[in-house]
């Protein structure tokens, strides 16, 4: 049982201090759980810390390649909306 | 501190922070010492004297609709954004050689990209080797003050002698609409609850600071249709509790920067709508008018960024010599502190502006010009820009109170965010467009194209004051146009009043 981080991290040290673990290292180009040592917080908290204070949604998967934090869940940007914004970014 | 004479605490005008002269600026001679050579807090010393943040403190405790946690952007000029996160020992680098490179540089900020309090060990670690390797240099931070009531001992003990907080609501109604969430003793709150302890830690981290005599400022971000009417009431609550400056910025929101507001179409206000709300603010409490929204990495004057010059593998090559830098620095804040005090002085000893006073009861029928707004292409307190070199220009509203500044504009890195603002739009047009409202523009020269162009908007370009103090020109300008029949009374001048 371990939590992954992918490449949509932005390395800004927010979950690293709060690892009960210290599972999350810095690394290039972004920073990576081992997966030997997270528990996902379980006996330590009643959620993983990491994804508490996870800025970006998606960043964080859990074991089955869940996001921990989806779409719209953080921002509070519902996704169609989002996606219409990038296509009129794209189509000016 | 360099021997300095305070002004007289009276009838302080141009010099203040926005304040108008009508009224003093409510600061003590005390107080007014200690900001005199921030630039950040007086609005004077922000010609002559340098600041700089160094972006040591990523991670953040809260999301605020108007940021997005994608920080790294070279070409973005707005808080929250930096090139390159810098280690505490890195970070003290930088600011020793900024602070020989610029040695106008009195102040050391840190203010993100993140919340500096949410690092307190990286922002700590910096702020105590530097308290020792430069301790001319004045410390400060900027936070959201979620974790501000938990830290002010570690503040006091660090000799920090300014903090901003920003609050943007003393409502969790309003904060709800603001903030989406916080991260609270291990988890994750979202809404009103959320805003609700925000609030909360903010008030009571304002009300520790000032009972520690440490100077606090409040920024607070306007955000049409959600706190803007709200604004005024944060600006008397903090004031009540010892507040002594009050900024508030113009939301900053663009699709293209992925914020919560930018995307879902929230627009950002119009200079007039800032003004407005500013000057019904300042009844209240000290407005700052100067504010340039900076980046958590900015370097040098307000207004400038540096910050392309000090990158680390350059700071790496360079050889100095911190001691002599020191020595140079202490040198030339004392020579910039008694020209900025002889200035000081001369606004309070001058007399008043020839023109006739508005005193209706007893000379209703002189004539009295209106207020004009005037856009100033300045440098180091001059009139020093050519208009087609000008990033930015402060805006001065002349009367006959003399000249004070409201605001400034940028002329080429942000546009409103409307449709009309494609990346086809020249820079002139949008320039014109950022100084609506402005019935003049002074700069040190200006070609001929938008001198054409400029005058068919109705903004007249003037360059006969290049070189002169920017506040003097303000006056000369207006005093011409009073005598030219300009500004007499009339239906815009009810409106201007």
């Amino acid at each position: 049982m371990a939590l992954e981080i992918i490449e949509s991290c932005v390395n800004c040290w927010a979950c690293v201090p709060l690892c009960p673990n210290k599972a999350i290292y810095e690394a290039a180009p972004h920073f990576l759980v081992d997966r030997d040592k997270c528990t996902e917080c379980v006996g330590d908290f009643a959620v993983a810390q990491c994804v508490a204070i996870c800025p970006i949604e998606g960043a964080i998967l859990d074991e089955l390649g869940v996001e921990m934090n989806p779409p719209g869940s953080l921002t509070g940007i519902p996704p169609e909306r989002w996606a219409e914004a990038q296509a009129e970014i794209a189509a000016r | 501190m360099t021997a300095f004479e305070t002004p007289k605490a009276s009838g302080c005008s141009a010099g203040s922070c926005g304040a108008p002269s009508s009224q003093a600026d409510g600061m003590s001679d005390a107080l007014r010492a200690r900001v005199q050579d921030h630039p950040c807090y007086s609005e004077d010393a922000h010609h002559y004297f340098a600041r700089m943040h160094v972006a040591v403190a990523p991670a953040c405790n809260i999301q605020c609709h108007y940021c997005n946690r994608k920080y790294d952007c070279a070409n973005e000029s707005r808080p929250g954004v930096v090139s390159e996160l810098l280690t505490p020992d890195q970070a003290v680098k930088k600011t020793l050689a900024v602070a020989a490179a610029i040695p106008q540089m009195t102040v050391l900020g840190i203010a993100g990209p993140g919340d500096p309090l949410a690092n307190p060990a990286r922002t700590f670690d910096t702020f105590r080797q530097l308290a020792a390797k430069a301790p001319d240099i004045k410390l400060c931070l900027s936070t959201n003050g979620l974790m501000l009531p938990g830290h002010i001992d570690e503040l006091a003990k660090h000799n920090i002698d300014h903090v901003t907080i920003t609050i943007n609501c003393v409502d969790a109604d309003v904060g709800a609409l603001i903030y989406p969430w916080i991260f609270w003793q291990n988890r994750r709150i979202h809404g009103r609850e959320a805003a609700a302890i925000l609030i909360g830690q903010q008030q009571k981290g304002l009300e520790m600071l000032v009972a520690r005599g440490i100077l606090v400022k409040v920024n607070s971000v306007l955000i049409p249709g959600v706190n803007d009417e709200h604004l005024k009431a944060v600006s008397k609550i903090v004031k009540a509790k010892g507040a002594f400056l009050h900024n508030v910025m113009p939301l900053i929101a663009e699709a293209e920067h992925g914020t919560f507001y930018g995307v879902m179409g929230q627009r950002s206000p119009s200079p007039a709508e800032l003004k407005t709300l500013q000057d019904a603010c300042e009844g209240d409490m000290n407005m700052m008018r100067h504010c340039r929204q900076c980046r958590a990495d900015a370097v040098g004057m307000l207004g400038e960024d540096r910050g392309d010059e000090f990158t680390m593998d350059k700071i790496e090559a360079m050889d100095i010599d911190y001691e002599a830098a020191m020595a140079v620095r202490a040198e030339l804040r004392a020579k910039l502190t008694a020209e900025l005090a002889a200035k000081r002085a001369g606004i309070h000893d001058a007399p008043a502006p020839q023109v006739i006073r508005f005193t209706p009861r007893i000379e209703p029928q002189k004539p009295v010009g209106r207020p004009v707004l005037m856009a100033v292409a300045a440098k180091n307190g001059v009139v020093g820009v050519h208009f087609g070199h000008a990033r930015e220009f402060l805006v001065y509203e002349a009367s006959a109170g003399g000249a004070r500044l409201v605001g400034h504009r940028r002329a080429d890195a942000y546009c409103s965010g409307d449709d009309s603002c494609g990346e086809g739009e020249p820079v002139l047009e949008r320039t014109l467009r950022a100084l609506a409202g402005c019935e003049a523009v002074l700069c040190s020269r200006i070609g001929i194209e938008p001198w054409g162009r400029l005058e068919a908007a109705g903004i007249q370009p003037n360059g006969e004051h290049a070189m002169e103090p920017v506040e003097e020109a303000v006056m000369a300008v207006w005093n011409e146009m009073l005598a030219g029949g300009k500004l007499d009374a009339g239906p815009l001048a009810a409106k201007c009043a």
